[in-house]
């Protein structure tokens, strides 16, 4: 039942989107622009301070997703409809991992473009290693959408919601930043180390876990009034 | 307030007064003369940071799951006052590394660590005041995840450091544990249960307000 | 210990609110309420705006929980067993709870699975019918008028055939004929042996609709009267009562015959 839920939960989210595209093409659009804006502060000579390609695609991919995030439960909070999902007899965690859900596929979809541009802007081997960026960047996006669908859900009937995210969320995504620059980054030197880079990931992953575990055991309580 | 409030704050407010006398007379320490002697506000205040946060979190927790509203008060007393005790913190470090080794700031983890511990403070303050209704439980969330956060934040800067080194100029631990630094430990933990009671009480009082407002003709 | 709560075990033939209030911070949203209600009825809740209507709708749905006194389901309290419960209510909130970019028909199979109705395809296309806009089946509901979102909304509520029903201010922008065709609706729920518990401050066409009606101003309990007639001069006449002299009116306690 759990899982269903998930999955009616997830379809009906990736449903909506396609619809209309709005926070899909926002979205992306925010995030190139903002790739843009620190290529233009930061570059000189033609080149990018060492590991900036790294700090940049994180950066962008984190304030990004603070956006999507904030859209797509304006977008819940508009019809209420987040008060019907809650007067559901469905399991309240299986609705947030629903939603976690659909915030990593919008940041996967995002990051698929970036990555790319990113390269290409900063001439940096992104793609040297795509299998291992791949798996950086997916358990650094959960991480970071765990938290932060947790606190955008928490955040969706105060006033001030729209300031209130990112306060919240940036201090405690901090080691997902940290981990995910420092392994992209470490994938990008022409000699690799794979110890660094694993040890990232188990710390990713750790973290992953950790925040997707508390999410589930709070959001009931923090839901209901 | 209690009976024991105004007898400790007495002899709280003394050993405020004391303090400088034994700070005064402290040896010198060999290399850093005179500056050295913000070590003696630096630490204590930084373990009540410590304290003050661990007491939010656990009242978080509990209130979360209890909904007791007397943790909540506390809660709230305790961000407050790691947000103070941070800022003492955080500018009698720096003023102390500049004088005595020439930097004003150092990546190093426990400073790091102590930077996001004050920085979920204040977004748990700027949460109870802006967040609305409902806001009291939020906040407690907050705070379960920020101190969940404490342990990834010192692994991250931990190996961060470790696979680029740069001389780590600020001591590990204090050498020597004198006098001075007990007395004025115990002088600041006296100022945090002061202003904890005090914070508690006026949020006890709020609350009594709000319930004679309600009960005015019910 | 009161047994845990398997599904089909609630017990919706009697509900009863003891003393209910709901307070955010210092304002009093809803004060010592007390009412009875019964399978096979509808009941009214009626008052200006703000009276605490639909906080008091929010509480029965187990959505909000009472800051005093309390909500029971037969010998269950609300608060106590909200997941279970919610299984076998239906709400018809002022927002409608559908998503506009979503067809009619996709709104309805998405919650009827969420509710755990077993075909939910074939229980959407017949609630589609019944709501007689199967044409539109296929159409988004952010196409839709006032009334037709509306019906998609009152079905979604009954998809899953709850055994309660709330409907807050249902009658906002209807016209006469979508407002008679709910009413008439609500009627052969209450026949089915639903229990019906409905906010509004549109007493014309509320009239003849209630078994009873619980008069609420300022979150107070006014009055609860068995089988209003002439709504409109009843509901003057009651608002004009004193709050604090005297106990609710006639019917208040006494359980309707089945």
């Amino acid at each position: 039942m759990f899982a269903r839920v998930v999955w009616l939960v997830l379809r009906k989210d990736l449903t909506v989107e396609v619809r209309s595209l709005e926070i899909a093409y926002t979205t992306l659009f925010f995030a190139v622009s903002c790739v843009l804006v620190f290529a233009f502060a930061l570059v000189r000579e033609g080149r990018a301070p060492e590991d900036g390609a790294a700090g940049i695609l994180w950066i962008s991919i984190a304030f990004a997703g603070t956006l999507a995030l904030g859209r797509a439960f304006e977008r819940e909070r508009q019809s209420e409809t987040l008060r019907a999902l809650l007067l559901a007899p469905a399991a309240r965690p299986a609705i947030y991992v629903g939603k976690l859900l659909g915030i990593v596929a919008l940041l996967a979809a995002c990051e698929i473009v970036l990555v790319p541009l990113v390269a290409l802007l900063f001439q940096a081997p992104l793609l040297a290693q795509p299998l291992w960026l791949a798996i950086v960047l997916l358990a650094g996006t959960i991480g970071f959408a765990a938290v932060g669908t947790l606190f955008a859900a928490m955040l969706v009937r105060a006033r001030t919601r729209d300031v209130l995210l990112p306060v919240l969320l940036y201090p405690i995504t901090v080691p997902v930043i940290i981990a995910g620059v420092r392994a992209t980054a470490t994938l990008l030197q022409p000699e690799l180390d794979m110890d660094s880079v694993r040890f990232w990931l188990a710390l990713l992953g750790c973290f992953d876990v950790v925040f997707v575990t508390l999410a589930l055991w709070t959001f009931e309580p923090l839901m209901t009034d | 307030m209690p009976k024991w409030f105004l007898p400790l704050a007495i002899v709280c407010g003394l050993m405020f007064a004391v303090a400088p006398i034994l700070i005064a007379n402290a040896p010198y320490e060999s290399t850093m003369g005179l500056v050295q002697k913000i070590f003696y506000v630096h630490l204590p205040s930084a373990l009540i940071f410590l304290l003050a946060a661990v007491v939010c979190g656990v009242a978080s927790v509990r209130y979360l799951f209890g909904g007791n509203p007397r943790h909540d008060r506390i809660a709230w007393a305790a961000a407050e006052l790691v947000v103070l005790f941070g800022i003492i913190t955080l500018v009698t470090g720096p003023l102390w590394a500049r004088k005595a080794w020439g930097v004003w700031w150092q990546w190093d983890v426990r400073l790091t660590a102590s930077l996001m511990g004050w920085m979920v403070a204040v977004a748990y303050l700027l949460l109870r005041k802006y967040g609305g209704p409902g806001s009291d439980k939020l906040a407690a969330g907050l705070a379960l995840f920020g101190m969940a956060n404490v342990p990834f934040i010192y692994i991250s800067v931990n190996y961060w450091r470790t696979i680029h080194p740069t001389t780590n100029v600020l001591p590990t631990l204090p050498v020597s544990m004198g006098f001075p630094v007990w007395f004025t430990f115990a002088t600041f933990f006296l100022l945090f249960i002061l202003l904890l009671r005090m914070r508690v009480r006026l949020e006890e009082q709020r609350a009594q307000l709000d319930a004679l407002y309600l009960s005015v003709d019910a | 210990m009161t047994p845990r709560l398997g599904s089909g075990q609630v017990d919706f033939d009697h509900l009863t609110v003891d003393d209910v209030s709901r307070h955010f911070g210092r304002r009093r949203a809803v004060s010592r309420i007390t009412f009875q209600a019964s399978r096979g009825t509808v009941l009214g809740l009626l008052g200006p705006n703000g009276a605490g209507k639909s906080t008091l709708l929010a509480m029965l749905a187990t959505l909000l929980r009472p800051s005093g006194g309390h909500i029971r389901y037969g010998a269950h309290d609300a608060a106590a067993h909200g997941a279970a419960l919610r299984a076998s209510i239906g709400v018809l909130g002022h927002d409608l709870f559908l998503y506009p970019e979503l067809t009619a028909q996709e709104n309805l199979e998405f919650f009827a699975a969420l509710y755990g109705v077993a075909d939910p395809r074939r229980a959407a296309l017949e609630a589609l019918r019944e709501a007689g806009l199967s044409d539109r089946a296929g159409d988004t509901v952010s196409s839709f008028s006032r009334g037709m979102r509306q019906r998609v909304a009152l079905e979604r509520a009954l998809i899953h055939r709850p055994r309660l029903l709330l409907l807050d201010e249902p009658f906002t922008g209807l016209d006469d004929a979508s407002a008679a065709a709910l009413a008439a609706r609500l009627k052969a729920l209450k026949k089915d042996g639903a229990m019906v518990v409905l906010a509004t401050h549109d007493l014309d066409l509320a009239e003849g609709l209630f078994d009873r009606a619980v008069f609420l101003r300022d979150g107070r309990m006014l009055a609860a009267i068995h089988r209003p007639a002439a709504l409109r001069s009843t509901y003057r006449e009651v608002m004009t009562r004193d709050p604090g002299a005297g106990r609710p009116g006639e019917g208040f306690g006494a359980r309707l015959d089945e």
